[in-house]
């Protein structure tokens, strides 16, 4: 019998000795039988092994159990591509082609991801940004929509091309990289004084849930855990993020089918819920707030008193804006049965966050995998099962809900004690994976050390590498007008995904 | 459509009241920092190699800031000596030249407004093409906030546009990814003469946290000449916009009337 994938839990440290290293099909059947079973690759990605080989680590997430379970295999030139048979890793497998030509035989779409310079010492830059087989539809009027990367809004760049009939898209294909800054490779070696500046800049968006992410990643290497006090904080300032961005995220689908009240009052509450985060740490983004060990800042009781009254005030008000969308038959009209992704699809492409629990699907790292505060004070899981863009819309609203209710209950009850402690010296030798929810959905972190307990790895997935397939899916037989609003309603990060 | 119109009283009233009175900015705000050489007479050597991306330095015997380096956070507070460099919550941090960003206990000589026929074409209204060019969405999302009700661009004659045949210039964001480059070449020379480059944020300025990557160039100045920097990690919000009415020559004007009252 083939050795077991190594069961561990969320942010736990293990030796990477104890990691089974199994053979081609051994590792195949692993994860294919754990995916049949109900688990979904949360990272796949590639560490070199010596001797021009390279050892591939899988960390397969099971939602219901709440327990993580480690693999890898070592390969040399290729290995046998999952894709056909466990589409959730397509991305994955493309991304370690790209970054250690080592080829997934069979691959059904290997194209580059990022047009990055491979990870291997002395690569060479193999692909040029933009210049890509791009899939193409053939036939009498069918023709071809190129958009970006530089596009209209104020928004990250990225490559869009619609294969149309008329108005109608056949498929879109997107493609990304042009935001690639060489994160991944700079955190190896770490962690050192720029670490945290990075992760804080993965998705700029999103700084409080890689940051607790990360901090989670060290304290685990180190044996340690924060203070409870600053558990209650960066549980506060992980529902700000999410209520900042859920708030922004339904005023600009407001805005995008052109009703402009919930629009307007967005715009406002957004940076409300932002200048909230800025009174804990000076920060709207939460930047320099979380850090090893705990937090940087805290909140005395004059302070948590005021944030109190300011996000009464706040969820007042959200809740009048978000009201007027679903009472609104023209805004109504536009959000239902609008880029519709089928729970199956999301099931099998592991699909994450709000984009997957707008499928039915109660997927929620805060209550599957709970770390920090979460596993005390638990946050409801908010599903809708219609997968269009009122689904994502409706759970955002939910979420805005109960976030509010959460930072309320943590304001008033923070437990007493210090916000930061010293962290011991980090274990040589270990792996480490962590889960953490952040506002667009699961973000993963995998360390690991070398024999002096430094970063000799550190992955990164953001929930938007996940994601963005669904956006595509979510086009296919929709107007191609209808592309703003189904971008807005899934609002994936490019840096995120380009790192 | 009786509950749109109770909903629009009960939202009540939010555009700031900005310039003329100064904005309410939280308590702990890192902003423009202020140095004191005189902390720095015990050695500020070991705290200055605590900066993450080396905005601090020591240049013939005095401790130097580059804010267009600078993160903001508030590391340097804690390493060197008590009091060598403080941070204060002052939004104002823009500058014109990328010289004038490096703080050596001086005083920041803020950005001027643009000369001659470019203050005579560009001063009253500006339209600017933003680019984002390895930026992390945290300044992109912070430009963006300018239009909402609270700052309501708009009524200083600014607008962001959406294609750069419209533009005046462009608003850079990011360290300019080698991705990026030819993009950003692209949407420059697709901007009309005169045109203006606004570097936000310490990727746009210098390249930030990541300097020296050899997937990034140095921020904007490395591809495009820029006008007007302003630093943060992202900036304020507040900061930005400073930054944009004094290029327009709109701070200093009003300024100059008080004087003269």
């Amino acid at each position: 019998m083939s050795p077991a994938p190594l069961e561990t839990r969320n942010a736990q440290a293990v030796p990477i000795a104890d990691v089974p290293d199994l053979g081609d099909e051994e590792f195949r059947d692993a994860i294919l039988t754990a995916v049949s079973l109900g688990s979904r690759v949360s990272a796949l990605f590639g560490h070199p092994a010596g001797e021009g080989k390279l050892r591939l680590f899988c960390v397969l997430a099971n939602d219901e159990l709440g327990s993580l379970a480690l693999l890898s295999r070592q390969v040399e030139r290729r290995f046998m591509s999952l894709a056909n048979d466990c589409p959730g890793v397509h991305l994955f497998e493309r991304e370690i082609f790209e970054q250690w030509g080592v080829e997934p035989h069979g691959h059904p779409w290997l194209k580059p991801v990022r047009f990055q310079p491979p990870l291997v010492a002395a690569g060479a830059r193999a692909s040029q940004i933009g210049v890509a087989n791009f899939f193409r539809v053939e036939g009498e009027e069918v023709h071809e929509v190129a958009v970006g990367p530089v596009h209209a809004g104020v928004i990250e760049p990225g490559h869009f091309r619609f294969q149309c009939h008329g108005e109608d898209v056949f498929h879109l294909e997107i493609s990304l990289g042009y935001q690639h800054r060489g994160v991944e490779r700079a955190l190896a070696g770490g962690p050192d004084k720029r670490t945290i500046h990075y992760i804080e800049t993965l998705a700029g968006d999103t700084t409080i849930g890689h940051a607790v992410a990360h901090c989670e990643t060290l304290e685990a290497l180190a044996g340690a855990e924060a203070p409870a006090r600053a558990h209650a904080i960066r549980g506060i300032a992980l529902e700000l993020e999410r209520l900042a961005n859920h708030t922004g995220d339904l005023g600009a689908l407001a805005n995008d089918v052109g009703y402009l009240p919930t629009a307007s009052y967005c715009g406002r509450l957004r940076g409300d819920f932002l200048n909230m985060t800025a009174a804990i740490c000076g920060s709207r983004f939460g930047r320099g707030l979380v850090r090893p060990g705990g937090v940087a800042f805290d909140v005395e009781p004059a302070r948590s008193a005021e944030l109190q009254g300011r996000l009464a005030r706040a969820m007042r008000d959200i809740r009048g804006a978000t009201g007027l969308l679903w009472e609104t038959p023209s805004v109504m009209a536009r959000f239902e049965e609008t880029g519709t992704v089928t729970r199956e699809t999301c099931e099998k492409l592991g699909f994450v966050g709000v984009a997957a629990r707008a499928c039915g699907v109660g997927r929620d790292a805060r209550q599957d995998f709970p770390l920090g505060m979460f596993r005390f004070s638990q946050v409801p899981v908010m599903t809708w099962h219609t997968g269009d863009v009122f689904a994502r819309a409706f759970v955002r609203a939910l979420e805005v809900e109960s976030s509010g209710k959460f930072i309320d209950g943590q304001l008033k009850a923070l437990p007493a004690g210090p916000v930061l402690a010293a962290l011991p010296e980090r274990a040589p030798d270990r792996i480490v994976a962590t889960l953490v929810e952040g506002w667009r959905g699961e973000v993963c972190h995998v360390a690991l050390t070398d024999e002096r307990g430094r970063f000799s790895r550190y992955k990164v997935v953001d929930p938007s590498f996940h994601n963005w397939t669904g956006l595509a899916l979510a086009l296919r037989g929709q107007q191609i007008s209808d592309f703003p609003l189904c971008n807005k309603s899934f609002n994936l990060s490019y840096c995120g995904h380009d790192l | 459509m009786l509950k749109v119109f109770l909903e629009r009283l009960r939202q009540g009233y939010r555009t700031s009241a900005y310039p003329l009175e100064e904005p309410k900015l939280p308590d702990r705000l890192r902003g423009l920092p202020v140095i004191d050489q005189a902390k720095c007479a015990s050695g500020c050597e070991a705290g200055i190699e605590s900066c993450p991306t080396s905005a601090l330095g020591m240049k013939d015997g005095k401790l130097e800031l580059d804010l267009g380096r600078c993160l903001f956070c508030g590391e340097c507070e804690r390493t060197l000596p008590d009091g060598a460099v403080r941070f204060t919550p002052d939004h104002k941090l823009s500058a014109r030249r990328r010289e004038d960003l490096v703080l050596r206990g001086q005083e920041l000589a803020l950005a001027g407004a643009l000369e001659g026929e470019m203050h005579r074409v560009l001063g009253r209204s500006l339209k600017l093409r933003q680019v984002s060019a390895g930026g992390c969405n945290a300044c992109e999302a912070d430009v963006n906030v300018l239009t909402t009700i609270v700052f309501d661009l708009g009524r200083f004659g600014i607008q962001i546009v959406a294609s750069p045949r419209h533009a005046d210039g462009i608003l850079v964001t990011g360290p300019v990814t080698e991705n990026m480059k030819l993009a950003l070449e692209k949407t420059y020379a697709a901007v009309p003469s005169p045109k203006v480059v606004i570097a936000v944020g310490a990727c746009a300025i210098s390249g930030g946290p990541y300097i020296g990557h050899p997937e990034v160039h140095g921020g904007a100045p490395s591809v495009v000449p820029v006008d007007l920097f302003i630093p943060g990690c992202p900036p304020h919000p507040m900061t930005i916009l400073d930054g944009l009415l004094r290029l327009m020559g709109k701070i200093e004007r009003k300024r100059a009337a008080e004087v003269v009252e």
